[in-house]
């Protein structure tokens, strides 16, 4: 699945929206998205997952080509919790 | 602090003005409730500047109950996992 295919869905659910219109709005949530982690803020989105921030110090780390003990800096990576709802559903085969 | 779906919602709302929030509310909730029957049919999800999910198979094995010692059979299970694409990665760690 991918944007395009979350668009046709969009425009084929939601009724009186052009394909361009559903193309705009799908686009807007993730950049609405991308734009509350950019700035720090985690997402909770209720029954799918949280995208949580998370600052890792700063550690030693080797190059595993040459060995050379190299020092990885500190950095924010995100991180994605699925929510319960989440997990039991995608094991509920049986609702396929 | 954070972002709550219906923080989502309102922030559309505000940005597509030819949308009602209850408009926005119910595509949010059609884009998101996709995203999740794609990852039960085992489906990958790739968006493009932000990332990607995945469903990775945990197998099925033994464990115990640490309150008894008893053995138990844990069965397989389905994980959903993500992966934070390159821009956003980046745009984070900004």
């Amino acid at each position: 699945m991918t944007k395009a295919d979350l668009v046709e869905i969009v425009y084929e659910k939601i009724g009186g929206l052009s394909k361009k219109e559903s193309q705009d709005i799908v686009e807007a949530i993730f950049e609405t998205m991308k734009g509350s982690l950019k700035q720090g803020q985690k997402i909770k989105i209720s029954g799918f997952g949280n995208f949580t921030l998370r600052d890792k110090r700063p550690r030693k780390g080797r190059n595993p080509q040459t060995g050379d003990d190299i020092q990885i800096t500190a950095r924010r990576v995100l991180t994605f919790r699925p929510s319960q709802i989440l997990k039991t559903h995608i094991n509920d085969v049986k609702t396929l | 602090m954070g972002m709550t779906k219906s923080d989502l919602v309102e922030k559309l709302s505000e940005s597509l003005t030819n949308l009602t929030k209850k408009e926005c509310e119910v595509i949010v909730d059609t884009v998101f409730h996709n995203m999740k029957d794609a990852l039960q049919r085992g489906e990958k999800i790739e968006i493009r500047g932000f990332g990607s999910f995945t469903v990775r198979v945990r197998r099925a094995k033994e464990g115990r109950n640490p309150k008894t010692g008893e053995k138990v059979s844990i069965p397989e299970k389905r994980i959903p996992v993500f992966k934070v694409g390159k821009e956003l990665r980046e745009m984070v760690n900004g």
